[in-house]
């Protein structure tokens, strides 16, 4: 299961590369949301996956009476998910407003902060 | 399971970060009286020094403290550890912080306010706050994740083109940067199975599995590289520091990137030394080119605020250097380490201070001449000495001649990298330093010494009263509220500068606690092993 997950892993690391690659933030963004859930699926992982017991101790007993699944990673998980989540939504308001002004959502023409045509500083007085 | 009542002083770990988070959330409550936001704001920010500096007082006087939260016995909860390396950036960062707000109430407008400029303030404080003192591996990187959202909210407030175009940059490059954080911190929780700093530091210098943690603390370095704009992962910095207001950049540009370094020394140096040191001519490296290409991209920059962009860059270089230094040997005393790591600490909290400071002296030599362009500024020496005098001091600083406060963390540097067998280290901080003062002295001869170019003159007589068009809303109109942080930013590098002894103690402590974690370990788990 564990190797199974790791290839699955792998693979959206690849597909998140590539898109994160593009010069076009519409693809960036789709490798973002990628970003997010591979790396979640690499702490599922990391928690490793050996038993599907609940997390839950019995009554009287102070610690679990057999092998229990990890709850760390899936509270981690939650807790980069929502970031995760957050982010993307701000990311998506911040590239539209971005493209609305800018007229482009190439990165190559994305020049307005850092122009291209500065000409060189003052060389003497 | 739980170490029974927290003792109420030990509530003093967590105050700065509550504080935050309280006048934050309050302030958003009230967005709708935008006109009491400064009166509330700056209260707040007074408190958060003062707890900085008690917290500072109490780890410098008792040593490192820990408050497990809700009891639980470490490793189980999240440790909140205030070791003296972070309560001393925490009190730098509340000192910055407190003197953006003074200048934030004169400089920031009306309709910024209602878009909520104090209540991003108080949740990116909370965020870079939370940093200084967490002791738990996870909790760091969602501290970065709290200090980064509130870094957009103040990037894009106002919206301007420049600053939509920074902004994105900025957010997809940080969100990288953070999540390959997010995929170390799930690697170490793969291998250790503990989260806790302290924990990972013993349990690290036990195990066997050499080739991991050497993978993994590879990994920490380019997350933290990126948050820090090291080369060569700096390029999201000078695309976006320049485009917001001047204090949001002063801000950004005190804080930000140290938080990165703060990381780097944490992670990197306690929690793996000897992975450290097979990486060190990685660091290097690193900080050599970074050192350059700050220097270099400074001398190339026609924009006063781009130009700072590339020292702020320079710093960071200078300040990876202790990271490079080799593995103290027992032999000499101090080690080449702990001086190098030393003369690191004091350059960050040099750089917190001084950067802000610059930033916001551009900030208001853009109010005065109506321009940032080193092209069509002129004239301030003869207009306004004092503010001048001011500039010159902040400048020395930066560039690390003496006597101010960049001056001896260069030195310690210097004696760092001779000593541990890198000259050509050493050599390259005194050449950064060197590109840096040519930088600084164009910046005080074109827009301060020479009198003001004729085109720029005949603009400005269109308009009486000297500012031309309010374009960065920089410095409002009410330059007490203005002089007062530069007055007190400058007083610190000065004194820093001239009485350099008592920071370098408080320094040298912070270093041997980083090299010898064992003060940490056992302010964790107590004193029983």
């Amino acid at each position: 299961m564990e190797i199974a997950l790791c290839f699955v892993v792998a693979a959206l690391f690849a597909v998140t590369v590539y898109l994160i690659l593009s010069k076009h933030i519409i693809r960036m963004l789709l490798g973002v949301v990628l970003l997010g859930n591979s790396v979640n699926l690499l702490i599922f992982t990391n928690g490793r996956i050996q038993s599907i017991v609940p997390p839950i101790i019995p009554e009287g007993l102070e610690v679990p009476g057999e092998m229990i699944a990890n709850p760390l990673p899936q509270a981690l998980i939650l807790t980069a998910i929502v970031i995760s989540f957050s982010f993307f939504a701000f990311l998506l308001v911040l590239s539209y407003r971005a493209f609305q002004d800018l007229d482009t959502d190439d990165t190559d023409e994305m020049r307005i902060a850092e122009p291209e045509d500065e000409g060189l500083p003052p060389l003497g007085y | 399971m739980t170490q029974g009542a927290v003792p109420l002083i030990d509530y003093s770990v967590i105050l700065p970060v509550a504080i935050c988070f309280i006048f934050g959330a309050g302030l958003l409550m009230m967005r709708k009286s935008i006109r009491w936001h400064p009166l509330i704001a700056l209260p707040g920010l007074v408190l958060l020094f003062l707890a900085d500096l008690t917290l500072l007082y109490r780890v410098a006087t008792q040593g490192t403290v820990t408050m497990m939260m809700g009891g639980w016995l470490p490793p189980f909860g999240i440790a909140f550890t205030a070791d003296l390396m972070g309560a001393l950036f925490l009190a730098a960062s509340g000192f910055a912080a407190l003197c953006c707000g003074i200048y934030a109430v004169a400089s920031i407008s009306k309709v910024e306010r209602r878009y909520g400029f104090f209540p991003l303030f108080f949740i990116m404080m909370g965020g870079v706050s939370g940093s200084f003192i967490t002791g738990d591996v996870f909790n760091l990187y969602v501290w970065f994740e709290v200090f980064l959202i509130g870094s957009f909210g103040l990037l894009i407030l106002g919206s301007r083109h420049e600053q939509l175009d920074g902004a994105t940059k900025y957010c997809f490059l940080n969100l990288v940067g953070t999540t390959f954080f997010l995929i170390a911190t799930g690697y170490l929780y793969g291998i250790f199975g503990t989260l806790n700093m302290a924990d990972i530091a013993q349990k690290a210098a036990e195990t066997d599995k050499t080739a991991m943690l050497f993978t993994l603390a590879a990994l920490y370095f380019v997350s933290f590289a990126m948050k820090a704009a090291a080369f060569p992962l700096n390029f999201w910095l000078p695309a976006s520091y320049h485009t917001p207001r001047f204090v949001v950049s002063a801000l950004f540009a005190g804080l930000l990137t140290k938080v990165g370094i703060y990381a780097a020394i944490r992670i990197n140096l306690m929690l793996f030394p000897p992975e450290r040191a097979e990486l060190s001519a990685v660091f290097a490296w690193v900080a050599a080119l970074t050192m350059l290409v700050g220097g270099l991209g400074a001398l190339a920059q026609t924009d006063l605020r781009r130009l700072l962009n590339y020292v702020v860059i320079a710093g960071i270089g200078t300040m990876f250097v202790a990271l490079a230094m080799p593995v103290p040997d027992g032999d000499a005393v101090p080690s080449s380490l702990s001086v190098g790591l030393s003369g690191t600490i004091f350059y960050a909290l040099h750089s917190i201070v001084v950067m802000t400071a610059l930033y916001l002296a551009a900030g208001v030599a853009a109010h005065l001449t109506g321009t940032s362009s080193l092209r069509e500024m002129g004239g301030l020496w003869r207009s306004n000495p004092l503010f001048a005098a001011v500039m010159l001091i902040l400048l020395f600083a930066v560039s690390g001649l003496p006597p101010f406060s960049g001056f001896w963390p260069k030195v310690a540097l210097v004696r760092a990298s001779i000593s541990g067998d890198l000259p050509w280290l050493a050599a390259m901080v005194l050449v950064s330093g060197f590109l840096l003062t040519i930088a600084s002295a164009r910046v005080f001869a074109l827009g301060f010494w020479r009198p003001l170019p004729p085109i720029a003159a005949a603009d400005r007589k269109v308009e009486p009263g000297g500012v031309v068009e309010e374009k960065f809303l920089a410095a409002g109109p009410d330059r007490a509220l203005s002089a007062i942080p530069l007055f007190a930013l400058t007083a610190f590098v000065i004194a820093a500068g001239v009485w350099p002894q008592w920071l370098f103690d408080l320094t040298d402590g912070a270093a041997a606690g980083i090299v010898d974690p064992s003060g940490y370990i056992s302010s964790v788990f107590g004193d029983a092993p």
